[in-house]
């Protein structure tokens, strides 16, 4: 079995995000970046089938040089290639993500291709649908349970009020959603070893970018809480406040 | 995840391997160490269910070869994961300190290839778990003092002595226990259910009371032939051995320190007093500034040192003074902390009271501050003051 998992390097979730001067971008200079943890669902899955049928797994990545940090880290975990498609700066648009990826995919003869849901920066959820559509191999998304036989893929997603299972041939895209696993920790002698692989680099033409930010904004602050009144008298007030202004209880 | 000061970007100089080996100590600390390390210090027990945990992470003898099952990395991963542990606890620390560098260290450095292929892999998985004897109730900064004798039998040796503070006695499967043999320090390794050793735990510690610290009795202990280490040589050996553990404290000193700062920075910001956070009175800030000092030349001791470890520059003073600085600092951030907390920084809701405490062992094993100045100062003007 030929495993790969695709993988963005995303700020930290505790990062204080400082918006860039030109309105467009984040100020990446204090930020200390990650694996996306969706990715890292995907990276443990791909180890666990590596473990149970023997295979290699590769990672491949799309970013700036400071991505191959977190490719390193996936390494550490236990991954065994990696692929960095060489770019200045991380797309916007995530059709020119998918495509690139696409391209290194298709060399590659995957069998399974995993990658987490979504990124937790931009949160577009776009790449594994995508590259479904690009590769014109199935997707399953957001799933929960994995399990392969032969070349039979069963995968479980949780869906509104229940759990659906579906079924797949080989070869296969996942998606991966938090509860399908417990990512392992990258053990020391697994850091050591993951020094010793080499990372791939390979240089791709992007297609054009067909989607441009206007402009980021902090969120509004918060507006400051109202103080109803006091004791059993106010809850009346509170209460039709609640419904009438707040509109979060009918 | 916990963030660590790094006011002066020394982040930039850290290869990437290091900061993995960083972000894996920061989550086992994080997810295994922070969740119970109030209850055990309650209870005054060490957490043993980590010790496994720690093993297949790789925490354990980390600096060794591979092929005894460890991941032969530099001084400055080291550094850092000890860093990351006494961040948690002082006793967490401790642990894989005396593990690696005062257990599995002089098996490698001073063993026979058997003993070496029997005890490291045991040893760096946690399977089988190590403690120290050099220490005896008379003889603390003066070790070549020792009483412990070891007398040649027909097919082996017998050990007589007393041994104490000893961490890890109580859980230890075996123990390197030095003692006098022909006029001469020498190494042993004796293995628990050897009859005639005795392990006793020592109660009532106000500080460190996550570590398992014992007294070992010796009476009578025959141990076999192939238990000596036989490349051990007098005094100088347990001395090394120590080296190597210092180096780890060293280190380990920041992370508590860490701890201890930022968790009074917080408190600062978000305390209010007089309609304004604590954070903006003079006196708190002029403490907050300190500690970001200590703390960054701190940081850049241990750095240093580390470099000379791994170049082989390192002299034992160097690490003395580092030791000293280090632990001395700490302990009084961790005493400013406690002041800013106000009466919440006596409780062990926060964890600044914890490591104070702790940092008073810190401050006083492995060579107290005071013998560490001397050191220093003998090795500055050539004039011994204890000697």
């Amino acid at each position: 079995m030929n495993i790969a998992v695709c993988v963005k390097q995303v700020p930290d979730t505790e990062a204080r995000i400082k918006i860039g001067e030109d309105k467009k971008s984040i100020d990446e200079s204090e930020i200390n970046f990650i694996l996306n943890p969706y990715d890292e669902l995907a990276v443990e899955e791909a180890l666990k089938l590596k473990e149970a049928h023997e295979s290699d797994v590769t990672i491949i990545s799309l970013g700036p040089d400071r991505i191959t940090s977190s490719m390193r880290s996936a390494l550490a975990m236990g991954a065994t290639k990696a692929i960095h498609i060489k770019i200045d700066s991380t797309p916007v648009d995530p059709m020119i993500t998918a495509t690139a990826l696409a391209q290194v995919l298709k060399e590659g003869n995957y069998d399974v291709i995993l990658l987490g849901k979504q990124a937790i920066d931009d949160d577009n959820a776009q790449i594994g649908p995508i590259l479904s559509e690009l590769l014109d191999i199935p997707a399953i998304n957001v799933i929960t349970k994995l399990d392969i036989q032969g070349d039979v893929v069963i995968a479980e997603r949780q869906i509104e009020g229940g759990v659906e299972k579906t079924e797949a041939k080989l070869p296969v895209i996942l998606t991966t959603q938090r509860g399908l696993n417990e990512p392992r920790y990258a053990s020391l002698k697994g850091i050591m070893a993951a020094k010793k692989i080499q990372i791939e680099e390979k240089n791709i033409s992007l297609t054009d970018n067909k989607i441009e930010i206007v402009e980021i904004n902090n969120p509004p602050q918060k507006p400051e809480g109202k103080i109803v009144g006091e004791g059993a008298e106010a809850v009346p007030e509170l209460i039709r406040l609640l419904k009438e202004e707040a509109k979060v209880i009918s | 995840m916990f963030e660590s000061l790094d006011y002066y970007r020394l982040d930039d100089v850290l290869s990437e391997e290091e900061k993995l080996v960083r972000t894996t100590s920061r989550q086992f600390t994080e997810d295994r160490v922070m969740p119970i390390i109030r209850e055990y210090h309650r209870k005054a027990e060490f957490p043993s269910e980590l010790i496994t945990e720690m093993g297949k992470l790789g925490l354990l003898g980390s600096t060794l070869p591979e092929k005894f099952g460890c991941a032969d990395m530099n001084y400055t991963s080291y550094g850092l994961m000890l860093q990351e542990l006494e961040r948690g606890d002082s006793a967490i620390r401790s642990f894989a300190s005396v593990q690696s560098s005062l257990v599995m260290y002089p098996i490698y450095k001073f063993g026979s290839e058997e003993q070496k292929e029997k005890w490291l892999p045991q040893l760096a998985t946690g399977n089988k778990v190590g403690c120290f004897g050099l220490t005896e109730p008379d003889f603390g900064s003066n070790p070549g003092g020792m009483r412990t004798t070891a007398q040649k039998t027909a097919n082996g040796f017998i050990l007589n002595g007393v041994k104490m503070w000893i961490t890890n006695g109580t859980i230890a499967d075996i123990a390197i226990i030095w003692a006098k043999y022909e006029n001469k320090i020498q190494g042993f390794i004796v293995e628990k259910g050897t009859k005639g050793f005795k392990t006793n735990i020592i109660e009532g510690k106000f500080s460190l009371r996550a570590s398992n610290t014992a007294e070992i009795v010796l009476e009578e202990c025959e141990i076999p032939q192939e238990n000596i280490l036989p490349i051990t040589d007098g005094l100088k050996s347990p001395l090394k051995c120590l080296t190597q553990a210092r180096f780890g404290i060293a280190w380990g000193a920041i992370g508590a320190a860490m701890a201890c700062y930022n968790e009074s920075l917080n408190y600062a910001k978000t305390r209010i007093q007089f309609d304004k956070p604590i954070a903006s009175f003079q006196l708190v800030q002029e403490k907050l500034v300190y500690m970001v000092t200590e703390i960054t030349k701190a940081q850049l001791i241990a750095l240093q040192i580390a470099k000379l470890q791994d170049d082989n520059k390192i002299k034992h003073t160097h690490i003395s003074l580092a030791k000293r600085n280090n632990v001395s600092i700490a302990l009084k951030i961790a005493r400013l902390a406690r002041g800013i907390l106000g009466a919440n920084g006596i409780s062990d809701e926060y964890n600044t009271i914890r490591h104070m405490l702790n940092l008073e062992t810190v401050i006083t094993y492995e060579g107290t501050h005071d013998i560490h100045t001397l050191v220093i100062g003998e090795d500055i003007t050539g004039i011994s003051a204890f000697n």
